[in-house]
């Protein structure tokens, strides 16, 4: 009986093509709006994401300030591990050094910078080695003239056929071995460029290059399932204590928590969407009503058939029925054309702007609910206006 | 099914509007029909016909009075129910067809079966039966528009005829049709009756109410006349 409804429904749509197409833009239109909205609002959030996964997610950024008397104190090695070992939640604990070099090799010369950091580093920043190796325990522990090069010093002092894992560089007046390379990141976290840069043991580094035992920042990886807030304050609270701060002394540190960035970046997005769903809902409002119109015409047109039904014994809700199946289908294939419109709408816009094509099913699965319900929604009065008529009068409408 | 008669009507009133604008079109109508019977319904415009038709196709209700078919008081029930009496036991020929445009005729000829929950093969047989009965097979795929009126009166029964109905009601059947379709209506609807089936006819013309067993004639909402026995003269006609 339903399935009979709705072939009978999609032919009297067939029937009106035009009028159906005009009937439903109002719910093309606002499904579309919604969907192509959230489906370009999930490629901005995930680029964001990916830009920021860079810094590494779930992380810590710890950095010394200055404080009111002008002065920096840096962190060393011995505040790393303590983080590491005492505060629970936390999976690891990285520092990083820095300083600007210039790199030779085969007689080309590129200025670039050193960064000193350890495997602990790479594993906190989610960086991974594309050919050859990590450091070593040994090259770690003794500081060795071994180095992972960025994709960019690469192609500036290095022929792009033959691999340089192996070969002997050079960097300022350190000599150094290539042990292998970072895959390509884009632009990284707090200005520096991840592929312009060679990475060298942290021992080295603070050795040879600055001359001394402190770390620039260091990463905190702390375990999601913990709750961030809590962490940050224990951590907070160590390192006060390691640097012997008093009471209403300000912190002479920042701490940065990556989550935080993301989260308020998911509210600006999140912001935008709601407002293109208020728009598509008037939309679709709008277009519920140009269905509920439509709808009481039809009902008008086709008087003598609803007689007809009558008469040979249909019941009252099975002509409301038979409106209603025809207001929900119509309202879905709108849905659908909708749901079309948006697919290929937020393909092209996500590639003008530059932002990856999320496919999100449950948009596209809620969109089309929320017009089909439409259908009964609006479809209801006219339907059951249909079913009230007298057969009598009914049949006897011209 | 109990013994009695078919339909029986027992001063039956009917009052349309309220007030000083009420109008009674039936006083007091008693009429009973037996189950075989061909009964053709005359009168007047106004004589109340029309009305009485409509009561007995459990289209409308009475305002006084008791309608029995086959032994369930019709006024008693509500709209639904009436809705499954004409399903189950009523079949409808209008004189002005009334088939669904742009459906063919044995889509057209399906629909009762439709509303019946019957699967498709059996609508489907029993449809092309129904059709094969009127002498219109052959125009199974045919829309009303491309049909002459003749056949299209033919499928009308046929969707009538498809659910095996105890009562046809025919309300003016051949008023849109010459006279030479009338006549080939008039005898299908014969050939119908003479297998059993009872029918109810609303003619103004006495040519087509001889081909009846029966003529009760209306006047000013009343029963006037009825004439039995009036086959005879019919089937010299024929």
């Amino acid at each position: 009986m339903l399935g009979t409804t709705i072939l009978l429904a999609l032919r009297e749509i067939r029937r009106h093509i035009l009028r159906s197409i005009l009937t439903t833009l109002g719910i093309i239109i606002g499904v579309a709006a919604v969907v192509t909205m959230v489906t370009l609002g999930n490629g901005v959030t995930a680029s964001v994401q990916e830009e920021i996964s860079s810094l590494g997610a779930s992380n810590f950024i710890v950095f010394p300030v200055r404080t009111t008397r002008g002065t920096i104190r840096p962190f060393d090695e011995d505040d790393v591990r303590a983080v590491e070992q005492q505060i629970a939640g936390v999976k690891l604990a990285a520092g990083s050094v820095g300083a600007s070099t210039t790199a030779f090799n085969n007689g080309q010369d590129w200025d670039t910078r050193v960064q000193g950091v350890n495997n602990a580093f790479f594993e906190a920043q989610s960086i991974d080695i594309e050919d050859g190796r990590a450091f070593s325990t040994d090259e770690e522990a003794g500081g060795k003239n071994v180095c992972l090069l960025g994709t960019k010093v690469r192609e500036a002092i290095f022929l792009p056929t033959v691999s340089p894992v192996g070969s002997q560089m050079r960097l300022g007046d350190v000599s150094c071995q290539v042990i292998g390379l970072v895959e390509e990141r884009g632009q990284g976290g707090g200005g520096s460029d991840d592929d312009d840069t060679v990475y060298m043991p942290l021992k080295t580094v603070q050795r040879r290059f600055r001359g001394n035992d402190n770390l620039d920042y260091f990463v905190v990886k702390y375990d999601a399932a913990y709750a961030a807030p809590v962490i940050q304050d224990s951590l907070v609270g160590l390192l006060r204590e390691r640097r012997l701060l008093q009471g209403e002394e300000p912190n002479d540190f920042n701490v940065i928590d990556t989550a935080q960035v993301n989260q308020a970046l998911g509210a600006a997005t999140g912001a935008l969407t709601a407002m293109v769903a208020v728009i598509a809902s008037i939309s679709l409002l709008v277009g519920g009503i140009g269905i509920m119109n439509i709808m009481l015409v039809s009902v008008t047109e086709r008087t003598r058939e609803i007689g007809i039904r009558l008469a040979i014994g249909a019941l009252a809700r099975e002509v409301r029925l038979q409106f209603l199946t025809e207001a929900v289908v119509l309202c879905a294939l709108g849905g659908l054309a909708g749901i079309a419109l948006a697919f290929v709408a937020s393909f092209g816009l996500a590639s003008a702007i530059d932002v990856p094509f999320v496919f999100d099913p449950v948009i596209n699965i809620v969109s089309f609910m929320f017009a089909a319900s439409m259908g009964i929604v609006f479809g209801y009065y006219p339907a059951s206006r249909a079913s009230k008529l007298d057969p009598i009068d009914a049949l006897r409408h011209e | 099914m109990t013994g009695g008669p078919l339909i029986q009507l027992e001063g039956i009133t009917k009052t349309f509007g309220t007030g000083a604008a009420a109008f009674q079109a039936l006083k007091g109508v008693d009429l009973t029909i037996s189950r075989g019977e061909f009964v053709a319904v005359m009168g007047p415009s106004g004589s109340g016909k029309s009305t009485t038709m409509n009561i007995l196709g459990c289209l409308d209700v009475p305002t006084g009075g008791v309608f029995r078919f086959r032994g369930v008081e019709v006024q008693k029930l509500d709209r639904d129910q009436r809705s499954l009496l004409r399903r189950r036991y009523l079949g409808f020929v209008f004189q002005g067809f009334n088939l669904l445009a742009r459906t063919t005729a044995l889509e057209n000829v399906e629909l009762p079966l439709v509303y019946r929950g019957e699967a498709k093969a059996a609508r489907r047989k029993a449809a092309m039966r129904a059709l094969d009965q009127v002498g219109l097979g052959p125009w199974a795929d045919h829309t009303p528009a491309e049909l002459s009126g003749g056949q299209q009166q033919r499928v009308a029964i046929a969707r009538a005829l498809v659910t095996e109905p105890d009562v046809l009601l025919a309300d003016e059947p051949t008023g849109n049709l010459d006279s030479e379709r009338s006549v080939e209506i008039m005898l299908l609807l014969r050939q119908l009756n003479a297998e059993g089936i009872t029918i109810l006819m609303v003619t103004h013309e006495e040519d087509m109410a001889a081909y009846a067993g029966t003529i009760v004639r209306f006047r000013d909402g009343l029963v006037e006349r009825i004439e039995r026995g009036t086959l005879a003269t019919a089937e010299s006609l024929a």
